[in-house]
């Protein structure tokens, strides 16, 4: 077993991992109030009476965030709570109008769920896992300080103010940055599935808070430090690999791990402490009085449930089931919201071009779509217009592959005159001769020409020596510029050596 | 002239549909009357403009024939907790002054919208907090009453308590009022007018500055029981803007209203009988029972067992929301600025709060911050909020056996200005019998009962079931046909 192990002076640690993922709701307003939620507006002009905390505002549940939120808990299999409650967060801070966060500490609206991460041997995961989550709340999101704007002064923007966040909270289920990499790759990609959040680490829609500690492996958890607003999947691990063998060199000095809260610096790749325990607030949590408690009835939660898509792990494993890809292709294929929607469309486009099953097509699709496809694109960098890319012209294209009427190099010619011209990949294969010859009389000729001319061959291959046929096929291919179709140039040379 | 500000709501709505005046004369009457009424201090800002642009929109609509509303003509004093679009609203404190909000209230919005006009901002304990109008950075309320024989400025009550005064004074024929824990009736009771807070959610919080949200409720204060009705209705309403507003609709309460109660039972409850309760207010609740015992009532007693220890849970609930909901306030966005040269943010905050709120919110906001602070919130917190609802399950249990309650208003009649400032706790046992209903959600109305020895108005309280505003208006019908409650005070402002 390969398990993820600080080596230090004293011995070997282990790291313990959990994560509080803060993920934006995808909804057009924000938690409480009618505010629009569109990233990059000007500062303020996002900011409702109820936002901006105006004297006697009261906040107003935004049912589409409570879907979402409800939506996300299914997806990773966890109990919904029919019965939750916002509790205020008390705090002053100057990105917070109301002086208060509504949260929900005491019921959160989703509870226990899970996460499958898969064996990674590459990134060091040895095999699947399951990361247990806590809970899932929903809370408003707070308002942007801006400190370089003056020179004695901060500037408020309350665009984000009141945003709905969903605090998805793991158990200290993960052992390794690598775990806690998939574990965040994972979330984000059943999010984007779900649609109930855009998964945009840079422009803030999913940030973690990171707690780590460290133990000699089988003891009790240790001391753990919490390193808040982590934007990106290598910086999470960043701040595990940094956090842990910083704990390390603390605890094997005779020194004790604080519990503190910490900040991660990206241009240095080092936390630093941000406040410690004595210094954390008292957020004097209750029930928020303006709100009454958030009761769902069943017809909200089987609407929820009916509007699940598929999620990643069914569809990986119907793409291997049922649609005979490969585990890898399988799971490429099924990373991204926008990958396996380009692939869906492209296979349904080409099993009807070509009037087949799409099982009895996928893995030609799959095969174009994560490898062939990409590597046109990529010789051709600039050149490439991707609008032309269309599901249409690559479907057309596997179909003439399909019926032999092009070869796999006469594919990405065309796909690359497509890519740089446009037009019909019918037409280009035949005004510009990029077809595979399947006329058997040409190819017979040819191969009878071969024949003659390498009579000792000929010989040495009936006489035993199997090897020799792929020099025939090359012989063929080449007099006929490569063009011939392999299939019938293979099939009448067997006939023509062995018979 | 002077004949108009003798009018109550029901008298000018009709006096006006039915062109016996027009509500511009009305409404120059209460002008001239809020005018000359400045030594009460009922007021913050007086806006006769705005009195007068609705009176004259009334008139106006009448020439056309058109429906004039239910408040239709009627001028009213309203309390400055209420948002009023482009007129400053204050909350009666420092650090709201200058505040003039871009929005209008809900409930003060269908008030204009039913046809009233505004005569302006009534003072009021600063952000609804006293029992006495002593608390307001805009001065004292005086009572329009004096206890007889003596010239001392008596508290017209609180927190509503420049509408209080206002409408003793018949400087407004009604006014609104907010109710978090008495805060209608015991203004009401100790001015000799009456004041109703309805059910829990039935008038919409939206722009209400908050004291306590889960208690805080609206209401309006006037001479009658019809009045009340009136404008209640006019009041009253789901608002979508309120996720605690009720989802009802509005009963018709003026046209309903009925003193005669056969049939129905009268609960007096024990645990109101406390002691240091004036023994004028011990016997104006003997004459109560009997006056709705001949309205045809039967009366029971009942039991309200966890009566005693509501008003220390009334004084934890809501200090804690309070000290949230006053958190806003932090002159980033509007109201009080002062940032001290050098000052960083936490100094910033610490100016304004120090300078904008006054002791009485200071202390609230210190003993909510205190039993919600981590190791006391179950000692305190929840404890009360238990306490809150066995308050509720006794009158929910009471109700079983009758239908309204009857209990005094106050544990005594008013005090002069300044007598209790230094004894906050006795301040608050002003609030003993009002508070139970108020944590309860219950509809609670108070309604002239007599005056005492001293020439000072008394209350009495009825307490309906949840959403039975129309059984707590019949009995106060019933009980203000009995009383015919004519006194005066008399004018010296």
């Amino acid at each position: 077993m390969t398990e993820y192990r600080i080596q230090g002076a004293t011995g070997e640690w282990e790291v313990v991992i959990g994560l509080e993922v803060h993920a934006q709701v995808t909804s057009n307003a924000k938690l409480f109030s009618g505010a629009s939620t569109a990233f990059g507006a000007e500062p303020n002009t996002q900011v409702s009476l109820v936002d901006a905390a105006m004297p006697g505002m009261l906040p107003v549940p935004n049912r589409e965030c409570i879907r979402q939120a409800v939506r996300t808990g299914m997806a990773i299999e966890a109990q919904i709570n029919k019965w939750s409650r916002f509790d205020r967060k008390n705090y002053f801070y100057a990105d917070l109008p109301q002086g208060y966060q509504i949260s929900q500490l005491y019921h959160p609206i989703v509870g226990e769920g899970a996460l499958h991460i898969e064996a990674d041997e590459k990134a060091g995961i040895a095999e699947d896992k399951v990361i247990g989550i806590e809970r899932i709340h929903v809370e408003q999101d707070a308002g942007k300080l801006m400190h370089d704007q003056h020179p004695t002064m901060s500037y408020v923007d309350l665009n984000r103010t009141g945003i709905a966040l969903m605090e998805i909270v793991s158990k200290p289920d993960m052992r390794s940055p690598a775990e806690a990499g998939a574990y965040v790759r994972k979330l984000r990609s059943i999010l984007r599935y779900v649609g109930s959040c855009d998964g945009n680490m840079e422009e803030g829609s999913m940030r973690a808070d990171v707690n780590v500690s460290v133990r000699r492996p089988g003891e009790e958890f240790g001391t753990r430090t919490e390193t808040k607003n982590v934007n990106s999947v290598r910086f999470v691990m960043q701040v595990i690999e940094y956090e842990a063998n910083r704990q390390v060199d603390v605890i094997e000095n005779g020194g004790t791990v604080d519990q503190e809260t910490r900040l991660f610096d990206p241009n240095t790749g080092t936390t630093r402490t941000m406040r410690s325990k004595e210094d954390a607030h008292d957020y004097r949590y209750f029930p928020d009085p303006d709100l009454l408690p958030l009761e769902l009835d069943d017809s909200f939660i089987e609407e929820c449930r009916a509007s699940l898509p598929e999620l990643p792990d069914a569809k990986r494993a119907r793409y291997e089931n049922e649609l005979g890809l490969t585990p890898y292709n399988a799971r490429e294929l099924t990373a991204e919201v926008e990958i396996f929607g380009r692939f869906e469309t492209l296979l349904a486009a080409t099993a009807a071009k070509i009037g087949k099953p799409e099982a009895k097509v996928a893995t030609q699709v799959a095969n174009w779509a994560l490898s062939v496809a990409p590597g046109v694109v990529k010789s051709l960098g600039e050149e490439a217009n991707m609008a032309n890319a269309t599901a249409g012209a690559q479907a057309s294209i596997l179909a003439m592959q399909d019926k032999g009427e092009i070869s796999g190099g006469q594919a990405k010619e065309i796909y690359e005159i497509v890519l740089k011209e446009g037009g019909e990949p019918e037409a280009i294969a035949d005004e510009r001769g990029l077809k595979q010859v399947s006329d058997t009389g040409a190819i017979e000729a040819k191969i009878d020409e071969i024949i003659a001319a390498n009579e000792d061959k000929v010989a040495e291959y009936r006489g035993g020596k199997d090897k020799l046929f792929g020099f025939f096929v090359g012989q063929t291919m080449k007099a006929m510029q490569g063009k011939a179709n392999p299939a019938v140039v293979n099939q009448l040379l067997k006939a023509k050596l062995d018979g | 002239m002077t004949a108009y500000t003798q009018l109550g709501v029901k008298d000018i709505r009709d006096g006006v549909a039915s062109g016996d005046f027009t509500a511009r004369e009305v409404a120059e009457s209460f002008n001239a009357a809020v005018a000359s009424a400045a030594e009460l201090n009922a007021f913050i800002v007086t806006t006769p403009d705005h009195a007068l642009t609705a009176a004259d929109a009334v008139d106006a609509k009448r020439a056309r024939g058109e429906d004039l509303g239910k408040m239709g003509g009627v001028p009213i004093g309203m309390k400055d907790l209420f948002a009023t679009k482009g007129v400053q609203t204050t909350a009666a404190s420092h650090i709201l002054e200058g505040f003039k909000p871009e929005y209008e209230s809900t409930v003060s919005q269908k008030l204009w919208d039913a046809g009233a006009g505004m005569l302006g901002k009534l003072n009021l304990d600063q952000f609804a907090m006293g029992s006495s109008n002593e608390t307001s950075y805009f001065g004292n309320v005086s009572s329009p009453w004096k206890k007889d024989g003596t010239n001392a400025a008596m508290s017209p009550g609180g927190s509503s308590g420049g509408s209080s005064s206002a409408v003793a004074a018949r400087i407004a024929p009604a006014a609104t009022g907010t109710d978090t824990g008495g805060s209608i009736r015991q203004p009401a009771a100790f001015t000799g007018i009456c004041g109703i807070k309805p059910t829990y959610g039935r008038c919409s919080r939206w722009g209400v500055v908050a004291f306590a949200s889960s208690l805080d409720q609206a209401g309006p204060m006037a001479r009658s029981v019809e009045d009340c009705a009136i404008m209640l209705e006019a009041m009253a309403g789901f608002d979508p803007k309120d996720a605690t507003s009720l989802q009802m609709d509005v009963p018709n309460w003026e046209a309903t209203l009925s003193a005669d109660l056969k049939g129905k039972k009268i609960g007096i409850p024990r645990e109101y009988r406390m002691d240091g309760t004036d023994q004028a207010i011990l016997d104006s609740w003997e004459q109560g029972k009997a006056m709705l015992r001949d309205a045809g009532a039967e009366i029971v007693d009942v039991s309200l067992p966890h009566t005693k220890y509501a008003l220390p849970a009334y004084y934890i609930i809501a200090p804690a929301e309070a000290s949230s909901n006053l958190a806003r306030y932090d002159g980033v966005r509007y109201g009080l600025r002062d940032l001290p040269d050098g000052a960083g943010l936490q100094d910033m905050y610490a100016a304004i709060r120090a300078a904008g709120f006054g002791d009485e919110v200071k202390r609230r906001v210190l003993i909510g911050t205190y039993v919600l602070s981590a190791g006391f919130y179950d000692a305190y917190y929840t404890q009360a909020q238990k306490i809150r609802t066995l308050v509720a399950q006794d009158f929910e249990k009471a109700f079983a056996e009758c239908d309204v309650i009857l209990a005094p208003t106050t544990p005594t009649a008013s005090f002069p200005l300044g007598s209790l400032n230094e004894d906050p706790l006795t301040m608050y046992l002003n609030d003993v019998f009002a508070v139970p209903a108020s944590l309860a959600g219950l509809p609670a109305m108070s309604v002239p009962a007599t005056v005492n020895p001293d020439g000072l108005p008394l209350g009495l309280q009825l307490v309906g079931r949840p959403f039975d505003e129309q059984g707590v208006l019949n009995a106060g019908l019933a009980i203000q046909q009995r009383v015919g409650f004519e006194a005066q005070p008399e004018k010296w402002w």
